[in-house]
């Protein structure tokens, strides 16, 4: 039973971070249809804005763990609305596949910068945040679990409401679901789009800053793999759907995390992905999307 | 109009003020193919005027190169004065041109009091935004009733209804209606003309209608012109285009 415990707490907090990273995937896609690939890669530039700010507030305190995942947010918040401006706003109006193919191009541009930038060698992320372990029971939590567990459900939160609370979120939603309605009634979309990647890219940062506290070594690659998952976990929650990509993100790190600590460990990726074919030949919309014909 | 008594210049100047919205010499293209070839019409303030036609006569088009949804090649858009060819839509609606699409285009995942909310997307001031709401709602009870339910949920009726209600939200001098009557309950759609006349008449707001049904059309305008593939063919006061014996072969189906 603790056992379980344990494992689903680990599950946990690894399924939020790909929730937060899902979830910038999912609103971006909410807004324009396509995927934005480069996504991947602004986690990755969080983890290392966090990496160099974390040289300059003190370790081991809340306080600077907070400055620093402020920061990397802000940062990343800035990068994704730049990317936007510079990559996808000249090919409004294109065919999605160009889109892709650029976002795909904007991801290599990403990872290879961050090789030049940064060096490829792994670092070491600084203990920005406490760290110590408590004992419950036969159950231990790390304190770096908590923190995850606290900010990510707090991010949550914050991102409901200003979807479901606020002039800017219900704009968001109404150029999700009908663009041109959305002109009609006087809203500007260029700035709701760059907004929502702003809005992504910052939930992509924190996820950066918390999974590099969980794994304490980042490269300029290491938005590959965690990406890719945050991907799934948005298809298998239905892409589009906010509330959905945190659901397939949990599910997707506890499934993980539970197949991890069983004899099946090497296909631990494999049964992850399985998974995801298996429910999607029953839900082709995703757990929580919604059928719909494809507009022409 | 011609004002006899008055001097020129001054003559000039209320005749621009009466013209709500000139369209002059408007082309638009799909790519190679031009869907309008060259429109040009006005309307006078404080009337309703129809474009009547067959399908693909380029009566959507029209409306959509005057809201900004789609670039005008050529010929140009004025609106109370201005020229707007060339602003995008949502600056016309900040400038009191709203357009009810073709379809109703309600956010349907969206409550009814979401819908009209984003109506009034670009006003700040609560008081009055609460003052139109009354208003739609005194138009439009059936959307006071239906406040919290999401505007997909609605009948064909009720969402015309909102798309409406939420278009005057933003407060339009020029109210651009394209095909209300599409695809709703034939009861519904007398309602739904006996409104837009009430719109016109208690507030004074203009009103271009774009309309399938040419009778319905040509009995609340005051003015009409008949579109042909891309270009005006007829025009005139629509109680003398309903006598028209070449349009009620056409159109009118008498």
């Amino acid at each position: 039973m603790s056992e379980f415990l344990q494992q689903l707490l680990n599950g946990l907090s690894l399924g939020a971070i790909y929730a937060l990273i899902a979830l910038g995937y999912t609103m971006v896609y909410g807004v324009l249809r396509f995927i934005n690939f480069a996504h991947a890669d602004v986690f990755m530039v969080g983890a290392f804005i966090g990496y160099y700010m974390g040289k300059l507030v003190p370790e081991n305190t809340i306080w600077g763990g907070l400055v620093v995942l402020l920061v990397a947010m802000i940062g990343c918040a800035l990068l994704g609305m730049l990317i936007e401006r510079l990559a996808y706003r000249p090919l409004r109006g294109a065919a999605t596949l160009n889109v892709l193919i650029t976002a795909i191009g904007v991801s290599l541009l990403l990872q290879y910068s961050g090789q030049v930038f940064f060096g490829a060698t792994p670092r070491t992320f600084p203990a920005v945040f406490p760290s110590v372990n408590f004992a419950l029971g036969n159950l231990v939590i790390s304190s770096n679990q908590v923190v995850v567990i606290v900010v990510t459900a707090l991010l949550m939160v914050g991102l409901q409401l200003i979807v479901y609370r606020t002039r800017i979120g219900t704009a968001m939603r109404a150029v999700s679901l009908n663009p041109k309605a959305a002109q009609l009634v006087g809203i500007n979309n260029d700035i709701v789009i760059s907004f929502t990647f702003g809005l992504g890219s910052a939930l992509a940062a924190a996820g950066g800053i918390l999974y590099a506290l969980n794994y304490p070594s980042i490269d300029p690659l290491m938005g590959v793999m965690p990406g890719l998952k945050a991907f799934v976990a948005a298809v298998l929650g239905g892409i589009g759907n906010i509330p959905g990509a945190a659901l397939g993100g949990l599910l997707l790190g506890i499934v993980e995390t539970f197949v991890n600590g069983s004899q099946w460990s090497t296909y631990k990726d494999a049964i992850a992905f399985a998974i995801l074919i298996i429910i999607l030949l029953f839900r082709p919309a995703g757990l929580l999307g919604k059928v719909s014909a494809e507009k022409v | 109009m011609v004002f006899p008594s008055l001097p020129l210049s001054v003559s000039i100047c209320v005749h621009l003020w009466l013209k709500m919205l000139s369209v002059k010499n408007l082309e638009v293209c799909y790519g190679a193919i031009s869907a309008l070839r060259d429109i040009s019409f006005s309307i006078e303030t404080g009337r309703i005027v129809t474009l009547i036609g067959a399908n693909g006569a380029g009566k959507t088009t029209t409306l959509r190169a005057i809201s900004g949804l789609l670039r005008a090649k050529r010929g140009s858009i004025t609106f109370k004065g201005e020229d707007i060819t060339k602003l995008p839509p949502h600056l016309i609606v900040a400038r009191g041109l709203c357009h009810v699409p073709e379809g109703r285009m309600v956010f349907s995942n969206l409550t009814v009091d979401e819908n009209l909310a984003m109506g009034a997307y670009l006003r700040r001031d609560k008081a009055k935004i609460a003052e139109t709401r009354e208003y739609v709602f005194s138009v439009f009870p059936r959307l006071k009733e239906r406040l919290t339910q999401a505007a997909g949920t609605l009948s064909g009726g009720e969402q015309q209804m909102l798309a409406i209600g939420r278009a005057l939200m933003g407060e339009p001098q020029l109210l651009m209606l394209d095909e209300p009557s599409l695809g709703i309950a034939p009861k519904l759609i007398s309602t739904i003309f006996e409104k837009i006349v009430e719109i016109n008449q208690s507030h004074g707001i203009t009103i271009l209608l774009v309309e399938q049904n040419a009778n319905l059309a040509l009995e609340i305008s005051h003015h009409a012109y008949v579109l042909e593939t891309g270009v005006v063919a007829m025009q005139g006061p629509s109680p003398e285009l309903r006598n028209d014996p070449e349009l009620k072969a056409a159109y009118l189906g008498a």
